[in-house]
């Protein structure tokens, strides 16, 4: 305290970098469980359904593994979820004092949402032996509607954070008067709504998929492994077509809607029409260095014609530039980069379903669906960064600076060192449970244990 | 009843429904933290684990619920809530981490040891998350919370009074637990763990009656504007809740099974709608006012569309769930 109190300026701008990146950090790690959450009920229930429909065993195991692998990843982004809801206050009481009024609409709506999913996953998660068949596969629809919606929600109060709109500040700099329509419907909730979901998607299936593919690579053909890649690729598959175009769509909003964001993501330094395409590099006040450029493309793709005017960084005031030009245009090309690579795999798929009626067996194809996974998840990340990173200074875009908005507390250095060593366990402990799990399976094919500390337990591996 | 009043009502609504739900699975973990060693506890363990699992995700998310109505409904509360008590929020936030994963990596591994590990976290963390969160509520009944926030961040809530609170959380927390579970063992019809948590049901009515007659002086001392309304207006809803203990006691001795989750759990009902009542009009006792910290009318008129939605789908989809796993129809060991 005494430090800090010498050091005002020092005090501050350093609280801003801690939590900024105590917010970042928790939100990247519960964005990959949300997705979980979003889009597992969906693959979970196609399995579902094809073991009920047709009498497939193998679809219906695949099934009863993935809802138990849920119960865990569902747990964990429950709590992860509700560590968010705290940063708002914890982190940023400033902009929750003045917008909370707007800003808590939808997420009061996505509460519901999250309720009725939670409900109905435990129905869903504990009702395979008792409540069976089809009633039980009707009790698992409710996840895959509240999944959707939650999402919706939560993203259109992140869209609103980069189109705010529907309200009147009083003279304090409060809310005072506010449309919820107009805030939940704001003009980017068109395209960060659809965006995310489908980004839940394409991360589930290829995630999914690419963990059959590592057990494929290691020599586990069954039919059980050929499905469980199967599904789950084929969902990703269908996403990452219209992914690519609701993307293209949100580039050129963007464009329009957060014209600093847009040239930070692109590096464009001049404002002017015949803007080229640069492919990666590193951002430099005197221009992109080391990227590839393709002269004219950046004005076409935004307005298509090359006598497109689109905004440079020289005409952004400089106190209203994002920060971290290279990290905004390599995430946003790295983002792009692996959409396609994803959409070439589907492709892939597609030749090879409509010639041969199966996937490609080759280990090359095999490999590639096993780097799918994590490569989504990578590209979700940088969509968050491209989103988060680009909206600064601003909390709330044009309206609240985040500087203005962080906590006055000390030790969010210290807090966020906390969280980095407490995630890092989570993290951990999630993976060496799911692959207990999947070992597990593997060796006895059975049921699991049952009860907490039965001794009876060591003896039944 | 203006709007910010009834959106006032609505996240009592919402901290009710946590306090029971949630308290009392605070208060499983709890009974499986003192449970013993792995053979001695493995059956109270066994009978934790089967009521909680089911239910536990559902019932957090009325935590969620208090929240998102805090801060959409009265945004300078939360500010000043979360400025000046982040400590103790943080603590508890921490502890909901720990206890969820514990709970779910338990559940879904086999080594004994790991399994210990994790029960550990989820039971110890069971423990701190209720009393943190108590001490966050008697810090802000105690007047400790100033209306712009940023009040002292430690010696807000270091007061006996926070802290009689906090423990006091904890033992409601087990006597709901204790109780429920009674009910859950007489309906399986398991005699042996039956008495054991009638037993421990109990034992935790009478330590979190003491708590509760200690925090009245405690009240006196430090939270004069509660205690002087709460036995003027709320003294019906102190004399509710003390009868709601008292004819428990026959129910939980006699086999009772109809009665007993009713009365244990509007004796906690009624202290909580006691504090509210001994707080109207304040949402932070003689700093804030609930009209001075409202939101504007059409963010509260979303506030109750929102909470007519829950009504209609929330909570008969939450009958629908704790009656199927009072049916058994839920199997814990999925």
């Amino acid at each position: 305290m005494p430090l800090f109190d010498v050091l005002p300026l020092a005090a501050e701008s350093s609280n801003l970098l801690a939590a900024r990146n105590q917010m970042a950090f928790t939100l990247g790690f519960h964005i990959v469980l949300a997705c979980v959450g979003v889009a597992l009920p969906a693959t979970i229930l196609v399995a579902n359904y094809l073991g009920l429909k047709r009498g497939d065993a193998e679809a219906m195991e695949l099934a009863r593994r993935w809802s138990k692998v849920m119960a865990v990843t569902f747990a964990v982004g429950a709590v992860t979820g509700t560590v968010l809801s705290f940063e708002f206050g914890l982190l940023w009481p400033e902009f929750m004092d003045r917008f909370g009024a707007a800003f808590g609409i939808a997420f009061a709506i996505e509460g519901i949402f999250f309720f009725v999913e939670a409900i109905f996953l435990a129905v869903y998660i504990y009702g395979w032996k008792r409540l069976g068949g089809w009633a039980h596969f009707w009790s698992g629809v409710p996840m895959v509607i509240t999944g959707i919606g939650g999402a919706t929600a939560v993203v259109s109060a992140n869209a609103w954070m980069n189109q705010p709109q529907g309200f009147t500040l009083g003279p304090d700099g409060r809310v005072v008067d506010v449309e919820p329509l107009k805030v939940l419907l704001n003009p980017a909730t068109g395209y960060e709504v659809p965006h995310m979901i489908l980004a839940a998607y394409v991360v589930v299936g290829f995630l999914v998929a690419s963990i059959y593919a590592v057990g494929m690579l290691r020599g586990r053909r069954d039919r059980l492994h050929r499905l469980g890649l199967l599904i789950p690729l084929t969902i990703g598959c269908l996403a990452i077509p219209v992914q690519l175009f609701v993307g293209d769509i949100a580039a050129r909003e963007v464009a329009k809607d957060q014209p600093a964001k847009f040239a930070a993501m692109e590096c464009i330094q001049e404002t002017g029409t015949n803007q080229t395409e640069y492919v990666g590099g590193i951002c430099t006040e005197d221009g992109v260095k080391g990227a590839i450029g393709i002269p004219g493309l950046n004005s076409f793709l935004v307005g298509w014609s090359t006598d497109t005017k689109v905004t440079g960084l020289n005409d952004v005031p400089d106190d209203e530039e994002p920060p971290a030009h290279t990290l905004l245009h390599l995430s946003f090309d790295a983002m792009v980069g692996i959409g396609t690579a994803l959409f070439a795999l589907a492709l892939w798929l597609a030749f090879s379903w409509w010639r041969r009626r199966d996937f490609p067996q080759t280990p090359w194809f095999l490999r590639a669906v096993a780097v799918s996974g994590v490569a989504s998840i990578v590209a979700l990340w940088c969509g968050w960064i491209v989103t988060e990173v680009g909206r600064q200074p601003w909390i709330v875009y044009q309206y609240m600076r985040t500087s203005e908005a962080v906590t006055e507390a000390d030790g969010i250095w210290f807090t966020f060192g906390l969280v980095l060593a407490l995630y890092a366990a989570l993290g951990t402990g999630l993976v060496l449970v799911l692959r207990a799990m999947s070992r597990r399976w593997r060796e006895k094919g059975a049921e699991d244990v049952q009860s907490p500390y039965a001794p009876h337990t060591e003896e039944a591996r | 009843m203006s709007k910010a009043d009834a959106a006032a009502a609505i996240l009592w609504v919402g901290a009710t429904f946590y306090a029971l739900f949630g308290g009392a699975d605070f208060g499983g973990g709890f009974w499986d933290l003192v449970a013993g060693g792995p053979e001695r506890g493995q059956r109270p363990r066994d009978a934790i684990q089967r009521s909680l699992t089911p239910v536990w995700e559902a019932n957090h998310v009325w935590l969620i619920f208090v929240l998102v109505i805090l801060w959409t409904a009265f945004p300078p509360a939360f500010k000043a809530v979360m400025t000046t008590l982040y400590v103790p929020i943080a603590l508890a936030a921490l502890g909901i981490v720990l206890r969820g994963a514990g709970f779910a990596f338990r559940k879904s591994i086999v080594g004994l040891r790991g399994r210990r590990a994790m029960g550990a976290t989820f039971a110890i963390s069971s423990l701190l998350t209720p009393f943190f969160m108590g001490t966050v509520i008697g810090a802000i009944a105690a007047g400790n919370v100033p209306a712009d926030g940023n009040g002292d961040p430690f010696s807000s809530w270091l007061q006996p009074l926070p802290l009689l609170i906090g423990a006091m959380f904890v033992a409601t927390g087990a006597y709901l637990a204790a109780v429920f579970l009674v009910g859950d063992s007489r309906r399986t019809g398991d005699e042996e763990i039956e008495r054991y948590f009638e037993r421990r049901a109990l034992g935790a009515a009478v330590v979190a009656g003491t708590f509760a007659v200690t925090g009245l002086f405690a009240l006196h001392a430090e939270a004069r504007y509660v205690f002087d309304r709460l036995v003027d207006q709320g003294l019906p809803l102190v004399v509710l809740s003390l009868l709601c203990g008292a004819a428990l006691l026959p129910v939980l001795l006699r086999g009772g099974r109809r009665l007993l989750r009713p009365l244990a759990a509007g004796a906690v009902v009624a202290v909580i709608w006691g504090w509210g009542v001994a707080q109207f009009p304040y949402l932070l006792p003689e700093s804030l006012r609930i009209d001075q910290a409202a939101a504007p009318d059409a963010t509260m008129t979303m506030i109750f569309i929102v909470f007519a939605a829950a009504a209609v789908v929330v909570l008969p989809s939450l009958a629908l769930l704790y009656t199927l796993a009072q049916k058994d129809l839920l199997e814990s060991d999925h």
